[in-house]
């Protein structure tokens, strides 16, 4: 019973850490006011360049460096039409989107003659135990005999919950997002404040892809990502917009996730198909967004290109 | 809103075309940093697409579901939502499809008519929910629209799997009853998978133009579009006509599943993911400006470069990827505006040389 408990649970952190870092740097784009339902593609590219770089250079920590370059390289073009030429941020997200997914897998194709997925990546991330604390019982083994990109995430989601409420940079990010016009006349430059967020937004959507090719698994192909970045989405709107809440969301939609792997470890997939355990993060979503688990509201000025002289 | 109405007045012949090279540009670049020639590339593209009756009519095949998700995608922009879901659609038009098309048993012609509606209205289905979440409880389309296509996705997957074949991987063959095929016309294209479904594209591409202008119906969801306020205060009643909407947007999805199943592929297998058809439709309808006429046009457009892109990776080794590169570019360009920012640049040029 506490072996199946622990195992449960090592799954659910395993299949959350991405989620996490997804959606925290979600979490920096929204509530700067700027949509993003890019993280799919930004996690593709950061995938992809994770996995490509540490085949190269040998190197997984040089491949999670990638991936955080790819993945703010990738949300400079929906930087530049969504805030500087005022596109609609949903449909730039999208064509973000295709362009990651078209991209990587062209460039898979190219440098692997012409196959769509990598080698199998040799010197993946491994876990890291914890001295002392990984051998506490049940939490243990999952909290502390984890990858790096899991104690990554935690690090990220505890440093993002105080720049956000406890520093200028975040109360000048989240005002930005709430009354532009009121944080410029207070000297802020939403401009500047929106290419930041998106850029970190990037970057750690990025590394959640990493987490997928050189951690979790050890490839890049074109199901590598499979809609995480849309669950990680949907784990910021069901968090409400918090660190907090999105990081339970996370952790809740990784067990959601793990349930399909869970179900076959445990035989439950002889009486419900494992495709019905696969839909359930979506369909808790939907539930969740019905208003079953109470009214999100999303920042105030958020989808609204800003224009300076307007009011 | 205002971006909507925006997107929907950006519908000049010249913004397009600009787009269009602008992103065939991208593609250029993307195929010369990898090594690949860009002229023996597109030049491959458009002579295997379109010179050839085969290949033509292979074309053709390719472009009539794009019709249709371009016009499902731009019916929701007109009345000011965004409809994500048309890939989820497609999937249950598909599945009501092959559902009927293997289970009923009717004579020829009233059998492909009855499982061409029948997709069409699992498409509607499908956009009912979130057009109702959207007009009862506020929640954005956006979100339920993804979630939804996943949804679809794996529903389909199960009832393959344990309904409708035990344990396989796909269906049986639709009865020939069922068929969208036509012997005739495929002859006419050298054994072409040409197909009734072009047909059943351009009459909806007439049905949107005349449900939109010319209905009192279409005159309200597009005023909705434009200022669902105004229209409330007018006494329309914009909670109904956003389901409408959406109800209809998935209904022309749906039918391009149906068509595609029973036309083209004539059974249903499980799919490891997306088949992408549904996205496509995002830029097809970007591109024509949301008119039914536009998007017939970029419907071609998009349908050359998806079967003349496979074409190309034989002749010139470039991968298919390239031309999702293109399409990518195309949509990020439209949206933003581009074209409109270089015209805007290109007048005032003119206008200081005058001066």
């Amino acid at each position: 019973m506490l072996n199946t408990l622990t195992n449960v649970l090592q799954t659910t952190v395993l299949y959350s850490t991405p989620l996490i870092l997804a959606a925290m740097g979600g979490l920096y784009s929204e509530r700067s006011g700027v949509v993003n339902i890019a993280l799919e593609g930004l996690m593709t590219i950061g995938a992809f360049a994770a996995a490509v770089t540490t085949i190269f250079t040998g190197n997984p920590w040089l491949g999670l460096l990638a991936a955080m370059v790819a993945g703010i390289l990738f949300a400079l073009p929906h930087a530049v039409a969504s805030i500087t030429f005022k596109a609609d941020q949903v449909v730039s997200g999208v064509a973000i989107n295709f362009l990651a997914f078209g991209l990587s897998v062209y460039l898979v194709k190219h440098l692997y003659n012409g196959e769509a997925q990598t080698p199998v990546v040799q010197e993946t991330l491994s876990r890291m135990p914890i001295p002392g604390l990984s051998s506490i019982p049940v939490i243990g083994p999952a909290l502390f005999n984890a990858f790096p990109t899991t104690y990554l995430a935690f690090v990220i989601v505890a440093a993002s919950y105080f720049i956000l409420y406890y520093t200028p940079f975040g109360m000048r990010l989240r005002a930005v997002g709430e009354h532009p016009k009121a944080a410029e006349t207070a000297g802020v430059s939403v401009i500047r404040m929106r290419y930041v967020a998106v850029m970190i937004s990037g970057a750690l959507a990025g590394l959640g892809g990493a987490g997928l090719s050189i951690a979790i698994g050890s490839e890049f192909n074109q199901s590598t990502v499979a809609g995480q970045g849309f669950i990680a989405l949907a784990a910021l709107i069901f968090g409400k917009w918090h660190p907090l809440g999105a990081f339970f969301a996370a952790l809740f939609f990784g067990f959601a996730v793990s349930l399909a792997l869970i179900g076959q470890l445990f035989g439950w997939t002889q009486y419900v198909p494992s495709e019905v355990l696969n839909m359930l993060p979506y369909v808790l979503t939907i539930l969740a967004l019905a208003g079953f688990v109470g009214r999100a509201e999303a920042p105030a000025a958020i989808g609204k290109p800003y224009e300076k002289d307007s009011r | 809103m205002q971006v909507m109405s925006k997107i929907n007045r950006r519908s000049s012949f010249w913004v397009s075309l600009i787009s269009v090279v602008l992103g065939l540009l991208v593609g250029a670049i993307a195929m010369i940093a990898a090594g690949y020639s860009p002229i023996l590339a597109y030049g491959a593209l458009f002579q295997n697409a379109l010179f050839q009756p085969y290949d033509l009519g292979e074309t053709i095949r390719t472009i009539s579901p794009l019709i249709l998700t371009g016009l499902a995608v731009a019916l929701a922009f007109r009345t000011g939502l965004f409809n994500i879901g048309v890939e989820g659609q497609f999937i249950m038009g598909q599945l009501a499809a092959v559902i009927v098309g293997l289970k009923l048993h009717l004579p020829p012609i009233v059998h492909a008519l009855v499982a061409v509606i029948a997709g069409g209205l699992a498409g509607a289905i499908w956009a009912y929910l979130p057009g109702l979440l959207k007009a009862k409880r506020g929640v954005h389309e956006v979100i339920t629209t993804i979630m939804l296509n996943f949804i679809a996705l794996y529903l389909s997957n199960v009832l393959v799997r344990t309904w409708l074949t035990s344990g396989a991987d796909s269906t049986d063959r639709i009865a020939d009853t069922a068929s969208l095929q036509w012997s005739v016309l495929s002859a006419m294209f050298g054994g072409a998978r040409i197909h009734f479904g072009i047909i059943i594209a351009l009459l909806m591409a007439f049905v949107m133009y005349y449900l939109l202008w010319r209905t009192k119906l279409g005159f309200e969801l597009r005023a909705v579009g434009y200022n669902p306020h105004a229209s409330e205060y007018a006494g329309m009643r914009v909670d109904r006509n956003i389901i409408l909407s959406m109800m209809i947007s998935g209904f022309f999805a749906g039918l391009a599943g149906a068509g595609e199943l029973l036309g083209t592929q004539g059974y249903l297998a499980i799919q490891g993911g997306f088949t992408g058809i549904g996205f496509d439709g995002i830029a097809v309808a970007l591109l024509g400006g949301n008119t039914p006429i536009g998007v017939v046009l970029s419907a071609v457009l998009f349908g050359v470069l998806t079967y003349g892109g496979n074409n190309m990776q034989f002749a010139a080794q470039v991968p298919f990827e390239v031309i999702r590169i293109v399409f990518a570019a195309i949509i990020l360009f439209v949206a933003a505006n581009v074209s409109g920012w270089i015209l805007g640049c290109f007048r005032s040029l003119k206008k200081g040389r005058g001066a």
